[in-house]
């Protein structure tokens, strides 16, 4: 293959939460069409990172930079680092009341002038895709994650990963949690969105369940705000086995 | 339970709000000086050859009111507001007529730019355009008047069968002893609209009355009289709005309805006053047995607003439904909510109120509910949920309740919140920016209102929304 750019080039991220450090100067480069997990122990950094990357107002950047694309977004707001790409699913989605779930979707479907669609195509597409997550289309008439259970708000971030096909999409999985049909559902989620669109996949866990049915090609482990290793998916057994504790006994 | 929020990083503007906010000239209009006294209180009389009890009424209640002390120690102040500075009678001098093509261009493209003409041909079974003082359209399909409903001016139901009906229900559910407005309204009273529905009548569409205040410095006092004979069914609409002036304007109204037995009225109202108004309206409806009112109730206008729609239950088994929305932006102190007189057995009343404040808005809600010692077996829930777009605003929950006979069940709940910053990056995380996100977050919390009107008024509503909204971010 010829030598391209990364999708997204994280380059030597120091980020804050007020005044607290969190990661520290943190290099991470994603090639389009690849699937990366990010591990390591709770409180390690790793949602921060996904967040980060995602311009969660919650954290500043103290050093570093960001490009999409060979395009600086270290400034760009988060709702057009999204219209350009990058999706990030929420380990604890939010609850909308009054806002239906599918009048939601079409609205996050209408800022996309790549996704234009009749009412008619989307509510076809949005069933099929429904469907195709074995969800309940009741779902699709009740306001945004209101009353959802935890394995129903999952279904609904998957949901909105394969509508919006994004070019970078990061999963941040609960480590803990996950019941068996949840974690079957973000697998299922994983599969469909790699066929679709051959895109590009940043999941975030130490779950390594989620992982059995997903061709990872990189590794990557963070501990106490830093990259401490990085291989490839053999990595996963590894740490399945033994944990962490290699990485943190230093 | 007065809360002010301390930590939030939105910026606020003012608002565009073109769509009400346009000015026509009065040139040619009369006016009549500004203040009160006897002689205008007889000049109005006069106007409208009224009939003497008419008159009478008016003096009797411009000396109430000259007696009456200004409210203090209520709500928000009104010191503002002059009555030497308002003139009580203004009007195009256009007759009242029953085709749109009649109505003066000036005011007609009023309405239009409102949308009346259009909800009136798709989805109205009558409609009445105040203009300032006076009346300037009434009309009413044929097949509904074919049923025997009445909707009219009231003046004009003044000259007509329905004049003792009227004189047996003027002003007896609201006296102009019932505090200084209310006595205001009485001495000056002008315009507004009369419906009468017959026994067993069943009216298909909306009833709609508009109120449109144009003139700087003015008055609006129409009255509103409705009476929903047994097993009858009607749902009336009230809109209203003003272009905004620098001198203050008043709004007085009156409303008055009469439900009774085994009969249903649900009365909507946006009110959408430009933000120089003082809105001191008074609104009740007597319910016989088995009888139901239901209150849809949303302010948005306004610098100053009194508005507390009552229901007195006086029948077993009648009902109140109150769901209201309240948005205080800028410069507003809206203090709202509802009374409900549970006065007979058996009675419900179920109240739900959304308020939302921004920019340094106030927005209060009362509840009074009084439930009397033959009032058996009761039950009312009271529910109210605030929202506060910002650490500048002010949301205040002042509930009352007098319950005077044991068997009765009282609910009441009251929450206070903000938005979360999560749930505005969630939205923004899916391409949505942060203005809209918010915009949204705020019509979802005014959706159980919303979800009540009629589509195009819920359209109207989620419009205003958005307009309030608009450069809420820095």
């Amino acid at each position: 293959m010829a030598i391209s750019k990364p999708l997204i080039d994280i380059t030597n991220v120091t980020a804050l939460a007020g005044e607290k450090e969190i990661l520290h100067n943190v290099s991470l480069a994603l090639d389009a069409g690849t699937c990366h997990v990010l591990m390591g122990p709770n409180g390690a950094g790793k949602s921060t990172l996904g967040h980060v990357i995602m311009a969660d107002p919650e954290y500043t950047l103290s050093s570093g930079s960001i490009a999409f694309e060979g395009k600086d977004i270290t400034d760009m707001p988060t709702y057009k680092r999204a219209l350009a790409g990058i999706f990030l699913s929420f380990q604890a989605p939010v609850e909308v009341p009054g806002v239906p779930l599918y009048s939601f979707l079409r609205t996050i479907c209408a800022a996309r002038p790549e996704l234009k669609m009749t009412a008619r195509q989307f509510r076809k597409h949005v069933h099929e895709l429904a469907d195709e997550l074995e969800m309940d289309e009741a779902y699709l008439t009740r306001d945004l994650g209101v009353g959802f259970s935890g394995g129903e708000k999952k279904k609904v971030e998957m949901l909105q990963l394969l509508l919006l096909q994004p070019k970078l999409a990061i999963l941040d999985e609960t480590d803990s949690g996950l019941d068996v049909d949840a974690l079957s559902v973000v697998s299922k989620g994983i599969d469909a969105y790699r066929k679709s669109c051959d895109g590009t996949l940043l999941i975030i866990t130490h779950n390594t369940r989620i992982l059995e049915r997903v061709s990872v090609d990189r590794v990557h482990v963070m501990v106490d705000g830093r990259l401490v290793d990085e291989g490839n998916a053999s990595l996963i057994s590894r740490i399945d086995a033994h944990g962490f504790e290699a990485y943190t006994q230093e | 339970m007065s809360e002010k929020r301390a930590k939030k990083r939105t910026e606020v503007a003012d608002i565009d709000r073109s769509l009400y906010d346009f000015k026509k000239s009065e040139e040619g209009y009369e006016r009549f000086d500004d203040g009160l006294s006897a002689d205008i209180v007889r000049e109005i009389s006069a106007k409208k050859d009224e009939p003497p009890w008419m008159l009478d009424l008016r003096l009797h209640s411009l000396e109430l009111y000259e007696q009456m002390k200004m409210p203090s120690n209520w709500g928000p102040s009104i010191a503002g507001l002059d009555m030497k500075n308002i003139s009580t009678y203004v009007t195009s001098g256009s007759a009242q007529v029953d085709s749109w093509e009649e109505v003066p261009e000036d005011i007609k493209d009023t309405f239009e730019r409102l949308g009346i003409p259009e909800a009136e041909r798709e989805s109205l079974a009558g409609v009445g355009a105040q203009y300032d003082s006076e009346l300037v359209y009434h009309n009413m399909r044929e097949e509904v008047a074919e049923l025997g409903v009445v909707y009219s001016g009231i003046e004009e139901a003044l000259h007509g069968p329905y004049a003792p009906l009227i004189k047996e229900h003027f002003m007896k559910l609201v006296p102009p002893t019932d505090h200084k407005f209310a006595a205001l309204h009485g001495a000056v009273w002008s315009g507004g609209s009369f419906v009468y529905v017959p026994a067993g009548v069943d009216v298909p569409f909306p009833l709609q009355s508009y109120f449109r205040l144009n003139a700087a410095g003015a008055g609006q006092f129409e009255h509103t009289l409705i009476i929903v004979e047994p097993g009858a069914n009607v749902h009336f609409i009230e809109g209203c709005s003003a272009p905004k002036y620098n001198v203050a304007n008043l709004h007085a109204g009156c409303v008055e309805l009469y439900v009774a037995k085994g009969a249903r009225l649900r009365y909507s109202t946006i009110e959408n006053w430009s933000k120089n108004m003082y809105n001191l309206n008074t609104k009740r409806a007597r319910v016989e047995a088995d009888g139901v009112i239901e209150w849809i109730s949303g302010s948005f206008g306004s610098h100053v607003g009194y508005l507390y729609p009552s229901s007195l239950l006086m029948g077993e088994r009648a009902r109140c439904e109150f769901t209201g929305i309240t948005f205080a932006g800028a410069g507003q102190n809206l203090d709202t909510g509802c009374k409900v007189h549970m006065a007979a057995p058996d009675t419900r009343a179920s109240v739900s109120t959304k308020s939302i404040s921004k920019s340094g808005g106030i927005s209060t809600f009362r509840s009074s509910v009084v439930v009397t010692p033959k009032a058996e077996n009761a039950r009312t829930t009271v529910s109210c949920q605030s929202l506060m777009l910002d650490d500048e605003s002010v949301s205040d929950t002042i509930p009352a309740m007098d319950v005077r006979n044991a068997t009765a069940q009282i609910g009441h709940e009251a929450t206070i919140g903000r938005i979360s910053d999560d749930t505005i990056f969630y939205l923004m995380s899916r391409g949505i920016a942060e203005e809209e996100a918010r915009a949204m977050v705020v019509n979802g919390f005014a959706e159980p209102i919303s979800k009540e009107l009629p589509l195009e008024y819920a359209v109207e509503m989620t419009n205003l929304i958005k307009l309030e909204m608009e450069g809420a971010i820095g």
